[in-house]
C-alpha cells in the first residue's frame, strides 16, 4: 500500500537537496504527499484542507526559504503545526471549588466510555480523591452490571439505582447522584451515559438533559482512535449538542494513526486529556502531542527525517 | 440519515454551468475520500469514470451521477453471494456462526440479532458465550439470549473461551439444534497473544466439523484501519462475511470496498440500530446511494 511519508518525502528532499531555495512547486509536492499521508490515516478532508494551507503558507514565507536547508524546514513546520493543534494549552482536569466535581463521558457506541469511567475513578483514586461512578447508561444491555464489576475493580463504590437494560430514568439517576455523592462525601462524581449517534434528535436531548440536571465541570467526548471521516460530523454533533470541554481518545493501543485525533482537536478546540490505551484499567495515559503527531504521519521518529532532509 | 447527500447541490451547480473540469472531479475524489473508501480504491474508481465520461462524451448531472453510482457499484461486486449459512458444512450436527472482530464493533449485539431472525425462521439456536474477558459480556449475551429465546452457555469470567465454544458447539449437536453463534472477545488486530486466542478457539470450535461462517464485525465509522483488521482477522480465522454495523449514525462505511476485496468475501448484513429487529441483509444499491447521495435526487 502507502509508504510511510517519511519515504514518500525523501524522493522530494533529494531533488530540493543542494537547490539552496525552495521553488513553489517543490513546496506543491511536499504538500501533495503529507495530504496523502494526513488522508491514509484518517483525518478528515475538511481538515487536511485547512491544514495544508497553514503549513504552504507558512513555507512561503521567510523562515522556510531563507533557511539553510528548506526542506528540514518543511518538515519542522509540519511538526509543529501538527503539535500545535494536537497540543494547545494542556492543561489538568476542571475541579469544582464546592466538591463534588462532577464529569460526564459521552460518545457514540462502543467508544469506550465504560472502560474509561473505571479507568477516570481509579486513577483519581490513587490521586487521593474519593469518586463515585454513576450508572446512567441504562439502556445497553447489562452496562449497569458492567459498570458494577468495573467499580469493583477499581475499588470505586457505584451508584446503580436503576437496574437499566431499558429500565430506568438516566437523567434522574445522574440527577439523584450529586446528592448522593454529597450525603457519603464522595468528591468526583463520575456519569457514564449511553453510547449515542449525533444523529440521533432524542438521544442527544437525554444527554443535554444530563448535563443540565448535573452541571458538570468536564463533558469529556470520547472517541475510538480508530474513526475515519465521520470524526468531524460526530464531533460538530457532540460540540453542538451537548457541549463538549475535553476529548479522550480510546484504543490508541491499536494500530490506526489515530488521525481522528486531530479532526475532534480542529472541531472542537478542546484538549485532549488522556489516552486510553487498552482494555485494562491502568492502561490509561496522559496524552502526548508529540507522539500522536508522529504516529499521524507515521514518523517513527520526527528528528530522524529531519536529519535525512 | 442514510441517504445524507454527500454529492450534492455542490455538483449540480458545477456541472450545470456546462464545464466538466477539475473541480467536478475534485468533488467526486472528495465525496468518495469522505466516505472512507480509502484513496487507493478512490484514486482506481474515479480514474474509470473519467474515462468512461470521456467515452461517452456525458454532461448532465443525472448522467455522471449515474455513472458513479455503476462505477461504485461494480466495485461492490454485487453478484457474491450474501446468504448466511445456517446449514453446517459436512451436512450433520448444527451450523456454527463465529462473531469476530476489535473491541466494540457490534459482536454481542448481532449475535443476538442473527439468532432473532433465526429463531422466527423456525430454527433453534444456541449461544456460547466466548467472551470470558470483558465485563458483564456473557451477561450481555444472555440479555440478548432472553430477549429472542436463545439459550446461552456460559461459564464465569476468565473460563477459557475455546472450551466455552466447544462446550456451545456440542450443547447444540446433543439438543439438535440447527445454530450456534459464539460470540467472541473483542481484540486488536495487533495484539499477536490475543489473536493467537482467537485461532484456538476456532481449532477447538473444529474438532466437532467445520465453522460454517465466521463473520467479521466491522464498525461503519471504521477509517482505513479497518483493512488492517480484515487483513489480520483473514489471516488469523478465515473470514467468510462481513457485518457492518452502525450504519444508522452518520458514517457511510466506505472502507468495506476495500474490505471486501481483501477478503474477497462479501458484506452479508447491516446493523441499523442498537434494538433487536435492526439487522438487514446487505443490499448494494442502498449503500451506494447513500454515498452518491442518489436518494435524494
Ligand atoms: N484495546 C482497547 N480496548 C478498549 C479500550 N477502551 C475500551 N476498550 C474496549 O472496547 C469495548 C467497548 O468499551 P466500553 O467501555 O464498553 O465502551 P462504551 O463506550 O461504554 O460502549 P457503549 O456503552 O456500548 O456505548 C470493550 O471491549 C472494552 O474492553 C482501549 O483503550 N483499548
Ligand atoms: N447505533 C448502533 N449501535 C449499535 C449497532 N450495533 C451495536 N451497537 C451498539 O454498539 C455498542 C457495542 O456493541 P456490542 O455488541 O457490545 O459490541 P461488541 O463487539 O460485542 O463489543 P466487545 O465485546 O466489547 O468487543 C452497544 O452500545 C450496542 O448497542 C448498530 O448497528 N447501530
Ligand atoms: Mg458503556
Ligand atoms: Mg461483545
Amino acid at each position: 500500500m502507502f509508504d510511510a511519508l517519511s519515504e514518500r518525502l525523501s524522493g522530494i528532499f533529494e531533488s530540493i537537496r543542494g537547490k539552496g531555495r525552495l521553488t513553489e512547486a517543490d513546496i506543491d509536492a511536499t504538500a501533495r504527499e503529507i495530504r496523502l499521508a494526513l488522508l491514509e490515516a484518517d483525518v478528515a478532508l475538511p481538515v487536511v484542507r485547512t491544514f495544508i494551507a497553514q503549513v504552504k503558507e507558512r513555507c512561503k514565507g521567510a523562515e522556510v526559504s531563507k533557511a539553510l536547508n528548506p526542506a528540514q524546514q518543511i518538515i519542522k513546520v509540519v511538526n509543529e503545526e501538527l503539535v500545535g493543534i494536537l497540543g494547545g494549552e494542556t492543561r489538568r482536569l476542571n475541579y469544582a471549588k464546592n466538591a463534588p466535581t462532577v464529569i460526564m463521558l459521552a460518545g457514540l457506541q462502543g467508544a469506550g466510555k465504560t472502560t474509561l469511567a473505571g479507568k477516570l475513578a481509579k486513577w483519581l483514586k490513587g490521586d487521593g480523591h474519593s469518586p463515585l461512578l454513576v450508572a446512567a447508561d441504562l439502556q445497553r444491555p447489562n452496562a449497569v452490571g458492567q459498570l458494577q464489576i468495573i467499580g469493583e475493580r477499581a475499588g470505586v463504590t457505584v451508584y446503580a439505582p436503576e437496574p437499566g437494560s431499558g429500565i430506568g430514568d438516566p437523567v434522574k439517576v445522574a440527577t439523584d447522584s450529586i446528592a448522593e455523592a454529597k450525603q457519603t462525601g464522595r468528591d468526583v462524581v463520575i456519569i457514564d451515559t449511553a453510547g449515542r449517534l449525533g444523529i440521533d434528535e432524542e438521544m442527544m436531548q437525554q444527554a443535554r438533559d444530563i448535563r443540565e440536571a448535573t452541571s458538570p465541570d468536564e463533558v469529556v467526548f470520547v472517541i475510538d482512535a480508530m474513526v475515519g471521516q465521520d470524526a468531524v460530523n460526530t464531533a460538530e454533533a457532540f460540540r453542538d449538542g451537548v457541549g463538549i470541554t475535553g476529548v479522550v481518545l480510546s484504543k490508541l493501543d491499536g494500530d490506526a494513526r489515530g488521525g481522528a485525533a486531530l479532526s475532534v482537536r480542529h472541531v472542537t478546540g478542546q484538549p485532549i486529556l488522556f489516552a486510553s490505551t487498552g482494555e485494562k484499567l491502568e492502561d490509561f495515559d496522559v496524552f502526548h502531542p508529540d507522539r500522536m503527531a508522529s504516529r499521524i504521519l507515521g514518523m517513527g521518529d520526527m528528528l530522524t527525517l529531519i536529519e535525512q532532509a | 440519515a442514510r441517504s445524507n447527500s454527500a454529492l450534492g447541490k455542490g455538483l449540480l451547480s458545477l456541472l450545470a454551468s456546462d464545464k466538466l473540469d477539475d473541480e467536478v472531479w475534485e468533488e467526486i475524489e472528495d465525496t468518495l475520500l469522505g466516505a472512507d473508501v480509502g484513496i487507493a480504491d478512490t484514486t482506481e474508481i474515479v480514474a474509470r469514470l473519467r474515462e468512461h465520461v470521456q467515452v461517452l462524451g456525458t454532461r448532465s448531472p443525472g448522467e455522471l451521477r449515474r455513472l458513479l453510482t455503476e462505477e461504485l457499484t461494480a466495485a461492490l461486486e454485487p453478484e457474491m453471494d450474501r446468504s448466511i449459512a445456517t446449514i453446517s458444512p459436512t451436512g450433520e450436527g448444527p451450523a456454527t456462526i463465529m462473531m469476530v472482530g476489535v473491541n466494540g464493533s457490534g459482536k454481542t449485539t448481532t449475535c443476538g440479532r442473527i439468532a432473532r431472525v433465526l429463531i422466527a425462521d423456525g430454527n433453534t439456536v444456541i449461544m456460547g458465550a466466548a467472551d470470558t474477558f470483558r465485563a458483564a459480556a456473557a451477561e450481555q449475551l444472555e440479555t440478548w439470549g432472553s430477549r429472542v429465546g436463545a439459550e446461552v452457555i456460559r461459564r464465569g469470567e476468565g473460563a477459557d473461551p475455546a472450551s466455552v465454544a466447544f462446550d456451545a458447539v456440542k450443547a447444540g449437536a446433543d439438543t439438535g439444534a440447527n445454530v450456534v453463534l459464539i460470540d467472541t472477545a473483542g481484540r486488536l488486530q495487533n495484539k499477536a497473544g490475543l489473536m493467537d486466542e482467537l485461532g484456538k478457539v476456532k481449532r477447538v470450535v473444529e474438532k466437532q466439523g467445520p465453522v460454517a461462517e465466521t463473520l467479521l464485525v466491522l464498525d461503519a465509522t471504521t477509517g482505513q484501519n479497518g483493512l488492517q483488521q480484515a487483513k489480520v482477522f483473514g489471516e488469523v480465522v478465515q473470514i467468510s462475511g462481513i457485518v457492518l454495523t452502525k450504519l444508522d449514525g452518520s458514517a457511510k462505511g466506505g472502507i468495506v470496498i476495500a474490505v471486501q476485496r481483501q477478503l474477497g468475501v462479501p458484506v452479508k448484513l447491516v446493523g441499523l440500530g442498537e434494538g433487536p429487529d435492526d439487522l438487514a441483509p446487505f443490499e448494494v444499491g442502498a449503500f451506494v446511494d447513500a454515498i452518491v447521495g442518489g436518494a435524494d435526487s
